[in-house]
């Protein structure tokens, strides 16, 4: 019983590590256009590195038909866009201060961030 | 032959699924056509796929290839070709349905599948006999059936794993991976029951196949319900897109052309027929109408249009024919910029809805935390047998939760709202106005051109000096040139209906909240309130009682001093809009208090704030004190609502924690206002608090239930009640739940649609 209360204790852990603690890497966007797939679920790349200051284009793909990944929703930039399937939805951020941007889908199942480095100059 | 066909066929089907660009070709005759445009468009870099369809002469490609690229391959090869890759919105909409539809049919499909498992499964073990494994025979049947549940998971429930797999090498989890480790644990489980029966203890040897079975049904059930009634919270924005006509006609070299609507430039001359919709916006040159601008403003009554009258594209021309000039085309359009404000502020959260949001960002780990902790304590604590009380709840915490219907709460009901108000003329610029605007507690109402129709006129004048009315309101009238005030426009426009000729006007001064000064044929002339004549100590003592009656009466009364010595005083009166009283006792009925503020004299305040039954005012107000005056009410401890021109009174609209900017018609100032209200009455401004309460009761409401089902469902799911009524959760019961928590969701916030703001 011991085992397995420390293997149940292991797997909160592991749990816990995995999804809030470990950092995945970003991807960094070159030319300044970046293209996020959308599909089962997920932003891929989820993470974009983005440097501050430049105007950059997501062109974003959603091949998931699920209503959920119909609208993508950057908060705090007050930008959203709808999404059609397996077509390409172009959306412009303007020039960003550094920080970080999450954008998800309307229920926040779906989550990316772009990771806006440096000081804009 | 036959088979070579189906190939094609389902070859075309796919590429039709994920094709990104539609091609129209020309000059494309043949079969051998065909492989030569394929292959042609096949070598270009980033085509992944290319199907023509000789018939329609178009092809669709799939990949990632510059569109330009592809035509010039294919113009490289013989032919010509266009794009024929539609963006308009309504385009975008007409996929997005088309999607939505394909996908519908998917889910029920999926749904049936798994049913048809599930159901007989449930039924067996309800009603004939216990799902255990004790001999041979039951150890090969349940094998068959576990074999047949793994088929279910992949035939009906594929979407969830792979969606779980990829979110959990992301780093992230989402509904898909409750399910997927909820319907998986239970069948992992009991397929080691039915392989290994000896590891297991004799009254463990029951299996849970009809569980993930029914699980994967319910949830594909739900999906596709929500599917549905998701599709209903976007009707405004479908509305108003469909106001866009597609074609227009043009007058050209003297001929009437029609042509798409893209294709019209500015400046072209536009011929509407009665019953005709207007095609873009423009400014009317010839003819004289009446245009229903209900669906853009909400104001029922068709407004009358003649030459220099502005019209505006997806409004209907009524009674006459006219011929407009296009002034904004595309996406400059009235209607396209107030679409795109629909659906920007449909998307974005009111404050309330951060708290859920929090929540979501962590919510699946956590419950997959607590499943662990839930069978850790059943696996200690619990009756014999221990680990299949410990496998149930563990599926059954796992299954019963749903993030989807706490994320949907806010944006489902926002959605709705923002299209409801959108329809009542009423445009809100994001959740967070949506969100003060129903906690507004007073209201600053500006009196002229809000309360009042802001198109004052000539009522009387009183002469001082004199018997010549005309002689007196030509040099006022030529004195007024010089100003904007609406007030002066009355004079210049009373003088102009008398015949009056106008002279030039020297040292022109406007003394600002008072009146006016210059002079005008040689006269030194003052024209304004009774502090500007008291500062310039112009005499008007036995003219004081006078003024006083006029104001009593709704009147502005102005003094009028020629050379030093008061000539006359002119009242200007502009008339009260037929509803304000009306709305503004919809207001007070709200419980909010309504104030008006004007920079007329107390008098003419007090006469016109009896009229429309408002107890307080701010008189003689200068146009820089607006502010301050909101700034007034907020220190009181009032959330205040401000509401006026949108551009006179943009400082006090931008401090007020809500600015209502009140058009008339349709001459919108979108980006000036956290609301703008489409139409002239006050009813739009009564309108967008009922509807913005409405809203935030409805998110509430939503935001109450799907916290309340999650915080009670998982610790019932867990089997807190256990010890005490001896109730555990079947997990059948809670996909059930969970299917319809998110359902119940998005058909609450449909519910709006159904509101009336002017019943409220």
């Amino acid at each position: 019983m011991i085992i397995i209360n420390l293997l149940g204790l292991l797997l909160i852990a592991l749990i816990a590590w995995w999804f809030w603690i470990y950092k995945p890497d970003a991807v960094l966007a070159d030319k300044n256009t970046v293209t996020v797939v959308v599909d089962n679920g997920i932003y891929e790349p989820a993470k974009i590195r983005l440097a501050a200051g430049q105007n950059t284009t997501l062109r974003f793909l959603r091949k998931d038909p699920s209503p959920c990944a119909a609208t993508v929703v950057f908060a705090d930039l007050e930008i959203s866009a709808e999404l059609p399937v397996n077509k390409y939805q172009e959306i412009n951020l303007p020039p960003l201060a550094a920080g970080e941007y999450p954008f998800t889908c309307q229920m926040q199942m779906y989550r990316g961030a772009l990771i806006v480095e440096g000081n804009g100059g | 032959m036959q088979s070579n066909t189906k190939q094609t066929k389902d070859k075309a089907q796919e590429n039709e699924k994920q094709a990104l660009e539609y091609l129209r070709i020309q000059g494309a005759s043949c079969a051998s056509c065909v492989s030569k445009i394929e292959g042609a468009l096949r070598r270009v870099d980033g085509v992944e796929e290319a199907v023509m369809n000789l018939a329609q002469s178009t092809v669709s490609i799939s990949g990632q290839a510059p569109v330009e690229a592809m035509i010039n391959a294919i113009k490289a090869a013989g032919y010509d070709a266009e794009s024929i890759t539609d963006s308009s919105d309504e385009a975008v909409l007409d996929e997005k349905d088309k999607a939505d539809e394909v996908y519908y049919q998917r889910l029920t499909r999926e749904m049936w599948i798994a049913l048809s498992l599930g159901v007989p499964l449930m039924l067996y073990g309800l009603f004939v006999g216990e799902m255990t494994v004790s001999t041979t025979t039951e150890r090969m049947v349940w094998l068959a059936v576990g074999l047949l549940t793994l088929g279910v998971m992949f035939f009906a429930g594929r979407h969830f794993y792979i969606g779980a797999w990829k979110s959990f090498v992301n780093h992230s989890a989402n509904m898909d991976t409750l399910i997927a480790l909820g319907t998986g644990t239970a069948w992992v489980y009991s397929m080691f029951v039915v392989l290994f029966p000896a590891l297991v203890p004799e009254m463990a040897r029951h299996v849970y196949f009809e569980a993930t079975a029914m699980i994967i049904g319910l949830i594909n059930l739900g999906l596709a319900l929500e599917l549905k009634a998701r599709g209903r919270t976007s009707e405004a924005i479908k509305r108003l897109i469909g106001l866009q006509p597609k074609t227009a006609r043009l007058i050209r070299d003297g001929q009437e052309v029609d042509i798409a609507i893209e294709d019209v430039q500015l400046g072209d001359r536009v011929r509407v027929r009665p019953g005709e919709k207007i095609s873009v916006d423009g400014v009317v040159v010839e003819g004289r109408t009446a245009v229903d601008e209900s669906m853009l403003t909400g104001e029922p009554m068709p407004v009358e249009k003649t030459a220099g009258d502005e019209v505006v594209a997806g409004t209907i021309n009524k009674s006459g024919s006219i011929l407009f000039e296009a002034t904004r085309v595309g996406k400059d359009t009235a209607l396209a910029q107030i679409i795109e404000m629909v659906k920007r502020a449909q998307n974005s959260k009111p404050p309330i809805g951060r708290l859920a949001d929090t929540i979501s960002g962590y919510f699946v780990p956590v419950v997959m935390i607590i499943a662990v902790l839930s069978a850790l304590v059943w696996l200690n604590f619990g009756p014999d047998p221990r680990i299949a009380f410990a496998i149930v709840s563990a599926t059954t915490v796992l299954i019963i939760a749903c993030p989807c219907a706490l994320g949907l709460a806010t944006p489902m009901s926002v959605m709705v709202g923002v299209g409801k108000a959108a329809e009542a003329g009423v445009l809100i610029r994001n959740g967070e106005a949506l969100q003060t605007a129903s906690k507004v507690t007073a209201m600053i109402l500006d009196k002229t051109g809000t309360i009042t129709l802001g198109e004052p006129k000539v009522t009387h004048i009183e002469l001082a000096l004199g018997s010549d009315d005309d002689a007196v309101l030509q040099l006022a009238a030529s004195l007024e040139a010089g100003s904007e005030h609406p007030l002066a426009l009355s004079i210049i426009q009373s003088a102009r209906e008398r015949g009056l000729a106008l002279a030039a006007v020297e040292n022109f001064q406007a003394v600002a909240g008072h009146g006016v000064q210059g002079v005008v044929s040689g006269h030194s002339l003052l024209f304004g309130n009774e502090r500007l004549m008291r500062d310039s100590s112009i005499e008007i003592d036995s003219y004081i009682e006078k003024a006083q009656a006029m104001a009593a009466d709704a009147q502005t009364p102005m003094y009028f001093a020629v050379d030093g010595k008061l000539a006359a005083i002119i009242a200007v009166s502009d008339p009260i809009k037929d509803d304000s009283i009306a709305a503004i006792k919809r207001l007070q009925d709200a419980g909010i208090r309504v104030v008006m503020l004007t920079g007329d004299n107390r008098a003419t305040a007090k006469a016109v704030a009896d009229k429309v039954g408002i107890t307080e005012y701010f008189a003689e107000v200068l146009p820089d004190q607006k502010s301050a005056k909101v700034a007034e009410l907020q220190r009181q401890g009032e959330i205040v609502g401000m509401t006026g021109d949108g551009i006179n009174d943009a400082p006090a609209l931008a401090l007020a924690d809500v600015g209502f900017a009140i058009g008339t018609g349709t001459d919108v100032a979108i980006e000036s206002a956290d609301i703008t209200l489409m139409r002239g009455s006050l009813h739009g401004l009564a309108d967008a608090i009922a509807v913005s309460k409405a809203t935030l009761s409805n998110i509430k409401q939503n935001l109450l239930g799907a916290f309340i089902y999650n915080f009670a469902g998982v610790p019932v799911a867990a089997g807190v009640l256990y010890p005490f009524f001896g109730l555990l959760l079947s997990p059948v019961i809670a996909g059930a739940a969970m299917a319809f928590s998110s359902l119940t969701v998005v058909t609450n916030a449909n519910r709006l649609r159904f509101f009336n703001a002017q019943k409220h």
